[in-house]
């Protein structure tokens, strides 16, 4: 395989629980730790709150209870990626960051039916490395819907 | 860019400040105020239009200006009268000029030729009376520009010559102040100075002298005139007076030859030290020219006063003076002196002080958590640190701070317009354009103010037929009025036209299936439908109103402004539009709370007074709700952590605060806290940004510690939120 006929994609691998996901690193700004956020009254369970990132507020998700995967409360071990997403940046809270992988696009296969539903809105595609499935996930897709359910 | 594009750029921006000025000047004439000072203003913005537009060969533009000059020349040599008519068609002239300077902007594709056409005819049809305007434009225009020229067309207005210094000498009015002489300083020595640069003549005036009894020797109540009888440099006269002008009422006016002043300096003092707010300097002159006119002045001498004896009337002899250049800017009277800056950088300022405030609480709140004692020297430097914190940041502030006149000038055009689309005479008038208000919040006022006053006209006012009908004046009024009020800025557009139709409102609100058709709602209710999305009034829409965008999208665009809007109306006499923003998009001042876990920031305009909870005052509206009673009057009671769902169950209001707080609206309530923290000025935080509106929170700060707090929106939580309470994931308690 060739470069120019199938360009690589450098991804940033995550786990939540016991599955592995990943995304574009291009859209990841920075990792940091757990601190506790500010909760926003009225808003879905997966909107962890509002931090402060060197004055910025920035909105956290708790990745997995927005794929509806069962979480725990976080702790400081919890980590947050700083996504920059349509315009705007979203603190994405996942249990660990695991890998950094180069994917040719011709590797990444159909998500299978057997996933949830609300796991295959965001979830664009499935590859395998050493064994392993990871789900790579369309950050675009976040947003938008916060909207649409809370407004 | 290179430096011939940011001259161009400068160019424009002068232009749009020439276009306001004109504008403004042509409303004064408008309302009758035809004197010759206001067809100047006028003259003189049109011809530097066309100054600089020469200089950069946008001959369309050139040509244009031209001809509204011509007839602005006949106007100010009194050959045509400025009547009715004549300003009429200026006004009109004055859109189609912005036409041209916008279209040699490249702001908008081009003029429309026909329409600037049919001006440029009406406009020589003034000029020259009625006769066949000349078949070219004469070639002897005084405007040869060459680029090289452009600077100076651009930096001094071309109608405001540079004073030709050729006054022979100097009148100098000076009142010292009692604190002159506390300071030691010495009217006879400044005096003498004077008479170093040369002849002088000077007039006591003790006429201001109370009789003995009523004397306060500290005061200082003796005006001296001095004539000075040489060709000085005018800053040489400042000079002498360095030390004293702020203790002194000072006049310095140029003598002799009036014929050499140009008109605008004749009647005012060339410079006009601001030594004191209570002078009328006028008056002073008019005095001080009284009492030399007086053949018998009251000439009693200094010693009266001064241990050294001074004949009154001193002619020391001339000293030579060395011929100063002539500091041309020295005499032009005092304007504010103002620079431009580039936005950004006042933008990058104010997140910097923004950041700085933030830190130097979160500095303050360290210190108060190490154990220092308050009485310490860093607590105290701190306390100071805040101070100058708060100051900077008020002045930071107070740069962004614009009147709103930049948006009001430019109504009158669209009034003009609209009026002339619908076939409605419309008088505009506005109020209070001076009210100042933080940049941001000036910008995006245009839209709103735009959309409202289409919408007054258009669907408010009726036609000049059916006006008369109803026994009022054929010509409608609209009036644009902006106020401070309690902390925030508040728009009023109000018209004198027929009211709401609340019949057809209700009725086109039920076809739209927007309420049922048995709703039973009151007349402010039935207004307020006009802001539901999906409802537009006009049976057809029309060009002008009716864009697609009706009064929910202004709604929505004040309320992402942290801003509200209503409307009242009465049948027959109108409807008033009240919109109510905050004066900055930056900062707030706010009482830090407690709720729950919670930090929470209560907005301080909003809140009356806060109180503990007494048992006795609490009661229970049909054993649910809860009042509590304030000043006799019961108020709702509302237990915040849990409306915000922060709580599961209510507290006791006995172990907490109750804040009363007003709405917008005037409604009162009572908000429930588990503590007041203190009173704190905060930095807005949108939470838009990176996330949206959330319901019954204003906006984000970041507090002392680093975490972020949220500022409540109150009029969400008492109007809105508190009936939505119950919602299956927090239950009322049981």
């Amino acid at each position: 395989m060739t470069e120019a006929k199938d360009p690589q994609r450098e991804l940033i691998a995550f786990r939540i629980g016991s599955q592995e996901f990943c995304v574009d690193i291009m859209s990841v700004r920075e990792i940091r730790g757990w601190t506790p956020a500010t909760p926003l009254p009225r808003s879905p369970g997966y909107m962890k709150g509002v931090i402060n990132l060197r004055g910025t507020v920035l909105p956290i998700i708790d990745l997995g209870a927005r794929f509806g995967l069962t979480t725990s409360e976080p702790t400081a071990r919890h980590v947050i990626m700083v996504a920059h997403i349509g315009g705007r940046m979203v603190g994405l809270l996942v249990d660990a960051v695991s890998d950094i992988l180069q994917m040719s696009e011709a590797s990444v296969q159909p998500t299978p039916d057997v996933a949830s539903d609300q796991v295959k809105t965001f979830v664009k595609g499935i590859f395998s490395i050493d064994g392993r499935m990871i789900s790579l996930i369309e950050l675009d897709y976040i947003l938008p819907q916060i909207e649409a359910e809370a407004a | 860019m290179d430096a011939f594009e940011a001259i161009k750029v400068t160019f424009f921006q002068e232009c749009d400040e020439l276009l306001a000025d004109l504008e403004a000047k042509l409303m004064l004439l408008e309302q009758g105020q035809t004197d010759l000072e206001t067809i100047n203003a006028v003259f003189r913005a049109v011809h530097s239009v066309k100054g600089g537009a020469g200089a950069f060969g946008l001959e369309a533009l050139v040509r244009f200006a031209h001809v509204f000059e011509t007839l602005m020349d006949e106007l100010r040599s009194g050959r045509k009268p400025c009547d009715t008519i004549t300003i009429k068609t200026l006004l009109r002239a004055s859109d189609v000029l912005a036409d041209h300077i916008q279209a040699a902007q490249g702001l908008i594709p081009q003029v429309d030729e026909g329409r600037s056409a049919a001006l440029v005819a009406e406009l020589e049809m003034l000029t020259h009376g009625g006769e066949a305007p000349p078949a070219v434009e004469d070639e002897d225009d005084d405007f040869g520009f060459m680029p090289m020229a452009f600077d100076m067309a651009l930096d001094e207005p071309v109608a405001a010559p540079e004073p030709e210094l050729e006054a022979v000498g100097w009148r100098i009015v000076f009142k010292p102040m009692g604190r002159m002489y506390a300071n030691a300083n010495e009217t006879g020595l400044l005096l003498r100075e004077l008479g170093r640069l040369g002849p002088t003549t000077v007039v006591l005036d003790d006429s201001e002298t109370p009789t003995l009894d009523a004397l306060s020797v500290e005061d200082g109540c003796l005006t001296w005139t001095v004539d000075l009888d040489a060709a000085v440099d005018e800053a040489a006269l400042l000079e002498v007076f360095d030390f004293v002008e702020s203790d002194c009422e000072l006049a310095i006016t140029p003598l002799g030859g009036a014929s050499n002043m140009n008109a605008p300096f004749e009647d005012e003092p060339a410079a006009v030290l601001p030594a004191s707010d209570d002078l009328d300097i006028a008056a002073l002159l008019a005095k001080a020219s009284g009492a030399v006119a007086d053949p018998v002045p009251e000439t009693i001498p200094f010693a009266a006063i001064e241990p050294e004896p001074a004949p009154a009337v001193a002619t020391p002899a001339p000293t030579p003076v060395a011929a100063a250049p002539v500091a041309a800017s020295a005499s032009v009277a005092p304007a504010p002196v103002t620079i431009r800056v580039d936005l950004d950088r006042v933008d990058r300022l104010i997140n910097v002080v923004g950041e700085l405030v933030i830190q130097q609480a979160m500095l303050s709140q360290r210190v108060l958590e190490s154990g220092l004692a308050r009485s310490s020297g860093i607590a105290l430097g701190l306390e100071d640190l805040e101070l100058l914190t708060r100051e900077i940041q008020d002045s930071v502030m107070a740069i962004r701070a614009q009147p709103v006149k930049s948006v009001f000038q430019r109504m009158p055009r669209l009034v003009r317009e609209v009026a002339d689309m619908v076939s409605k005479q419309v008088r505009l008038v506005t109020v209070g354009e001076d009210t100042e208000v933080d940049k941001t919040v000036v910008e995006r006022l245009a839209e709103p103010i735009t959309h409202m006053l289409r919408n007054a006209i258009d669907h408010g006012l009726e036609t000049p037929d059916e006006r008369i009908a109803a026994g009022k004046s054929a010509e409608g009024t609209v009036r644009l009025a902006a106020l401070h009020r309690s902390g925030r800025i508040v728009i009023e557009i109000s018209d004198d036209g027929r009211g709401i139709n609340r019949e057809r409102v209700k009725k086109i609100a039920i076809d739209k299936g927007l309420i049922a058709a048995d709703a039973p709602l009151t007349d402010e209710q039935i207004d307020n439908l006009i802001f539901a999305p999906g409802f537009s009034t006009a049976a057809v829409v029309s060009d002008i109103s009716g864009r697609g965008v009706g009064m929910d999208v202004v709604k929505r665009s004040i309320q992402a402004l942290g801003g509200r809007i209503s409307i009242s109306s009465v049948p027959g006499k109108g409807s008033t539009f009240t919109l109510s923003l905050p004066l900055t998009l930056a900062v707030l001042d706010g009482m830090v709370v407690a709720a729950a876990e919670q930090t929470l920031i209560a907005p301080l305009p909003t809140i009356v007074e806060s109180l503990t909870p007494q048992a006795a005052d609490l009661h229970f509206v049909g054993g649910v709700d809860p009042v509590i009673r304030f000043r006799d009057r019961f108020l709702p009671l509302i237990d915040v952590a849990l409306i915000m769902g922060f709580r599961e169950q209510p507290m006791n209001p006995t172990d907490g605060v109750a804040v009363v707080v007003e709405t917008e609206g005037g409604q009162q309530a009572a908000l429930l806290f588990d503590a007041i923290q203190g009173q704190r000025q905060v930095v807005i935080k949108s939470l838009e940004t990176n996330y949206q509106q959330v319901e019954g929170v204003a906006a984000a700060t970041i507090l002392g510690d680093g975490r972020v707090a949220l500022i409540l929106d109150v009029d969400v939580i008492v109007t809105d939120m508190r009936r939505k309470s119950i919602r299956p994931d927090f239950k009322l308690a049981s």
